[in-house]
């Protein structure tokens, strides 16, 4: 018998090194346009040159005749295989209007991009020789492409049945907040437009559909959602989910882009079942910039209402919300997730929040890394310092004096943060940055009038993530769950398999789950192996979003790890003759108290529980559990950011000089994977306020096509940033962690402006559109100096 | 159809292409390389970059015919007697890496760089690493782990 030995190290809070290192290094990772089973035929999408345009005929005899074509099918043609739409899964209001949408367009696209026919030929460039074969006749209608020209009056009507551009109005408002607002000494409002941004997974989609002779259906999908696909797809196909597999293997990031469920993984596996041959579809990047969803594209106007020595008394925010031309799994849904912490890191009593979501003839949006929660931290990191300016208070004083400073603490929209100290994160941040030499450097260039101006600029932010308690899901009219689940099976010669719900695609799941088993059952990082991102093997899962990964899933490895050692404790106490109570469990092994020679090792009754020789009556063989965890509240990762930035007055140029982030993420599992999920997040933000922007033109033509016009920034934009922590535990788990994926998009983008407009405030500048192009802040210099 | 003689990662192989594949689908799909990614149709974010003797080259740049007689290396020939190379450890140690869908170009690109000694300051290897394009990153620990291979290496 082989036993592995315990270990006395504990894993979690150490850089234990990447697990899914050793196949990515070596190009030996299993990407969805790796598979090709045989016989695969591969697809290519028609789509609409046009934002608007009723189809008036699809020609695809041409199409048909050309070498290799398989098939060539039109949005009617495929009508029948339809059982549903494709699935909007948060309907935020009763009377919300909800579109449908089938994967392919028929009578009318609405957005440039909208699928028309699909081509499917023998090879990849087959599929796309035939594809420019296919003639389709359009008839152009008007277009709108921006959310306050979509509900002007007279503005063209995306789906015209509905008889306005108008999804929904949500309204979460508190009771006296008429009131204080009208009692305010000092009201600040301020608009802000969040531009469209492209979230530009370095992966592009791919999806892979088998459908075997039994009814059964095997997707490979680019996925964040396994386990969502596999019961969307049973909406849109009819097909019950047990019969339905879905793998995501190595998934090439995502960012919120791949939690959907998107036309082509219908088209593919409608196409498998009825050509009985595999179906393969890999987006190019071109195509991703129209048929991925986008994230942002929110109009706010903003309003704080204060006391004039500086207590804040009020919030309100109106937001236009786009939508897109359709409602994607969570779109309507998006600025929710930001709903309820308008108020940020402060407490403020009074609290009214309204959502305008609008239909425009655009690329649908939905979740992109932060999703609502950048909206709203970005609002009220802007508008603080906008008050701070209009009561002659520093805004680092306003912020203190506004701070949250007890723990557990109820916010005026109803949620609770459980733990956190903001006045710590800031004094921490503060300790890094050097703020008085930052400064002096400051008012000398202002003095000597130097072309290039140095600001700095701050973010103190909350988040909700974790995403999520079911009950609070459902009241909010989320259709699903917000549990994940996780199985721990204790191989008889010691080895571990860990089963679990989440769907990593760059988080180190791999690793990091396995060191939080290694410490509960005492045995080493290295035997434990996590497996994931396929529905038949992980049955019970919600997948990976919102920073909940850890935040839950890593929580149910806790529970079932408490399984494995509450049944073990069973086989030891029937094999030693001693009470349960009499066993303390530490290490990897149960010792008899009092008696320490009189141990066994979780090994050791890992094998007895598969021999099965000498069980108490009754238990079940094997050593395996599985735990499902409901979080009780949300996670509330926290903490304060700083940019420097120095800006050239003349070319309106700006480049990063420092870039400081103190972030409260609970308890640390792996510093060095969280640091790098802080790095990613820091420059997807810093990129949207300097340089990202999806841009379309009053017709609906997206002009920002591809990475040469939308600019993804390399390596020679950014600095190296500064990365530092606090730890306040949760007390909602019993890890202590609150998870870490979004930290960075929520809080840097307001922490950059801030910065550049702290440079140039001595200019007359007071705010820049996002994002703050060398054009864009050239053209604020000059406004402000005529 | 061309017929084209090519050596990847020391093995030789004979194909018939057609003249427009580029080399990153002669790679991918030919000949079962499929470390070698792609990640857009522009060049704009060096996936698919790979070793055309000894230098980074985008393969979608490429034509498969153009690769007739040339030396190339992809990602599963970077690291010798089952030893990841100095840039790849580096990358391991560093946390240079995490979803990994632009790391073997971007380990290509480095072990390029530093080849050709120009990795020799923080801005110099941001700079030489323009053409290589990272969603996950930030690159701050790409950075740093081209710096300690760097190091190590000259």
């Amino acid at each position: 018998m082989t036993v592995t030995e315990s270990k006395t190290t504990t894993f979690v809070g150490t850089s234990v090194k990447r697990k899914e290192d050793a196949s990515l290094l070596r190009g030996r990772a299993t990407w969805v346009d790796n598979i090709a089973p045989p016989g695969t035929v591969h697809m290519a999408v028609v789509r609409s040159p046009y934002a608007h345009a009723h189809i008036t005929r699809v020609s695809t005899d041409v199409a048909r005749a050309a070498e290799g074509v398989v098939a060539v099918l039109d949005g009617a043609e495929l009508a029948e295989d339809w059982q549903g739409s494709l699935p909007c899964a948060w309907p935020v209001t009763e009377d919300i209007k909800i579109p449908p949408h089938f994967p392919l367009a028929t009578g009318e696209t609405r957005f440039q991009g909208d699928g028309v026919a699909v081509v499917l030929a023998e090879s990849r460039a087959l599929a796309k020789d035939a594809a420019e074969l296919v003639e389709v006749e359009y008839e152009q209608l008007p277009a709108v492409a921006h959310v306050d020209k979509a509900l002007e009056k007279g503005a063209p009507i995306v789906h015209s049945d509905l008889g306005t551009n108008e999804c929904y109005v949500w309204k979460l408002e508190t009771d006296d907040f008429q009131a204080a607002l009208e009692a305010a000494d000092v009201v600040v409002t301020r608009r802000y437009v969040q531009p469209r941004l492209i979230p530009n997974a370095m992966e592009p989609r791919a999806v892979v559909a088998q459908a075997g002779p039994g009814g059964e259906l095997t997707v490979w999908s680019a996925t964040q959602v396994p386990h969502i696909l596999r019961f969307a797809l049973q909406l849109v196909l009819g097909i019950p989910e047990s019969k339905i597999r879905v793998i995501a293997p190595d998934v090439g990031g995502g960012f919120g882009s791949k939690l959907n469920v998107y036309a082509e993984e219908a088209l593919a596996a409608a196409l498998a079942r009825r050509l009985g041959r595999p179906v393969k579809w890999t987006e190019e990047r071109a195509e991703n910039y129209v048929a991925t969803i986008h994230g942002r594209d929110v109009v706010h106007e903003f309003t704080l209402a204060a006391t004039k020595d500086g207590k804040i008394t009020a919030v309100k925010s109106d937001a236009k919300c786009a939508m897109g031309a359709y409602l994607q799994l969570v779109t309507p849904g998006i600025p929710l997730l930001g709903a309820w912490i308008y108020n940020g890191a402060y407490d403020i009593p009074n609290y009214s929040v309204t959502f305008t979501g609008v239909f425009t003839n655009t690329t649908p949006t939905d979740a992109y890394r932060g999703a609502g929660r950048p909206e709203a931290t970005y609002v009220i990191e802007r508008t603080i310092e906008a008050l701070a300016e209009e009561l002659g208070m520093d805004s680092l004083e306003l912020r203190r004096k506004n701070f949250i400073s007890e723990f557990p603490a109820t916010l005026a929209s109803g949620l609770t943060i459980d733990a956190g100290d903001f006045h710590a994160a800031l004094d921490k941040l503060l300790e890094l940055l050097d703020l008085d030499s930052i400064r002096a450097d400051q008012k000398a260039r202002r003095e000597h009038g130097d072309v290039k101006q140095l600001g700095v600029g701050f973010s103190t932010y909350t988040e909700m993530c974790g995403l999520a308690p079911s009950r609070i899901l459902g009241a909010v009219r989320f259709a699903v769950g917000g549990w994940d689940s996780a199985t721990i099976r204790m191989q008889p010669l010691g080895s571990v398999q860990v089963v679990t719900g989440t769907s990593p695609h760059g988080q180190s799941h791999e690793t990091t789950w396995a060191q939080i088993v290694a410490d509960q059952l005492g045995v080493d990082v290295d035997v434990v192996e996590v497996l994931h991102g396929d529905t038949a093997v992980s049955q019970l899962g919600m997948d990976t979003y919102g920073s909940r990964s850890l935040a839950v899933g890593g929580v149910a490895l806790w529970h079932a790890s408490q399984k494995i050692i509450g049944k073990a404790r069973e086989i030891v106490s029937h094999q030693l003759e001693v009470s349960p109570d009499d066993l303390e469990f530490a290490n990897g092994s149960f010792s008899v108290k009092g008696s320490p020679d009189r141990t066994m090792s979780i090994q050791e009754i890992a094998f007895q529980a598969h021999a099965a020789h000498n069980l108490p009556d009754g238990l079940e063989p094997g050593l395996e559990a599985t735990a499902v965890y409901d979080p009780p509240n949300f996670s509330w990762p926290s903490g304060a950011h700083a940019a420097i930035v120095e800006v050239d007055t003349e070319t309106g140029d700006t480049r990063l000089v420092r870039y400081v982030a103190v972030d409260d993420v609970g308890v640390p599992v792996n510093p060095e994977i969280i640091d790098g999920q802080v790095h990613g997040g820091i420059a997807q933000a810093i990129s949207a306020a300097l340089y990202e922007e999806g841009i379309y033109d009053e017709d609906g033509n997206l002009l920002t096509t591809t990475m040469t016009n939308y600019l993804v920034p390399s390596a020679a934009e950014l600095p190296s940033f500064e990365t530092d922590r606090i730890e306040t535990s949760s007390p909602t788990n019993p890890l202590g962690v609150k998870g870490v994926g979004e930290t960075g998009t929520i809080a840097a983008t307001p922490a950059v402006i801030n910065a550049v407009v702290d440079a140039l405030s001595h200019l007359g500048v007071s705010d820049i559109q996002l994002p703050a192009t060398p054009e864009r802040v050239w053209r604020a210099i000059e406004e402000a100096k005529s | 159809m061309r017929h084209v003689a090519l050596t990847v990662n020391g093995s030789r192989h004979e194909l018939e292409l057609e003249p427009r594949e580029l080399l990153v689908y002669v790679l991918r799909e030919r000949l079962g390389l499929t470390g070698t990614t792609i990640g857009c149709d522009t060049s704009s974010c060096g996936a698919c970059t790979v070793l055309v003797g000894g230098e980074s080259v985008k393969s979608c740049t490429m034509l498969g015919v153009q690769a007739d007689g040339l030396e190339i290396t992809t990602i599963e020939g970077l690291a010798s007697n089952g030893q990841l190379h100095a840039v790849q450890q580096a990358f391991h140690e560093h946390h240079a890496l995490q979803c990994g869908y632009c790391t073997p170009g971007m380990v290509l690109a480095a072990v390029s760089l530093i080849e050709e000694g120009k990795a020799t300051s923080e801005s110099a290897i941001r700079e030489g690493l323009e053409g290589n394009l990272c969603r996950c990153t930030g690159y701050h620990n790409i950075v740093r782990a081209v710096s300690a291979a760097a190091a190590g290496v000259s």
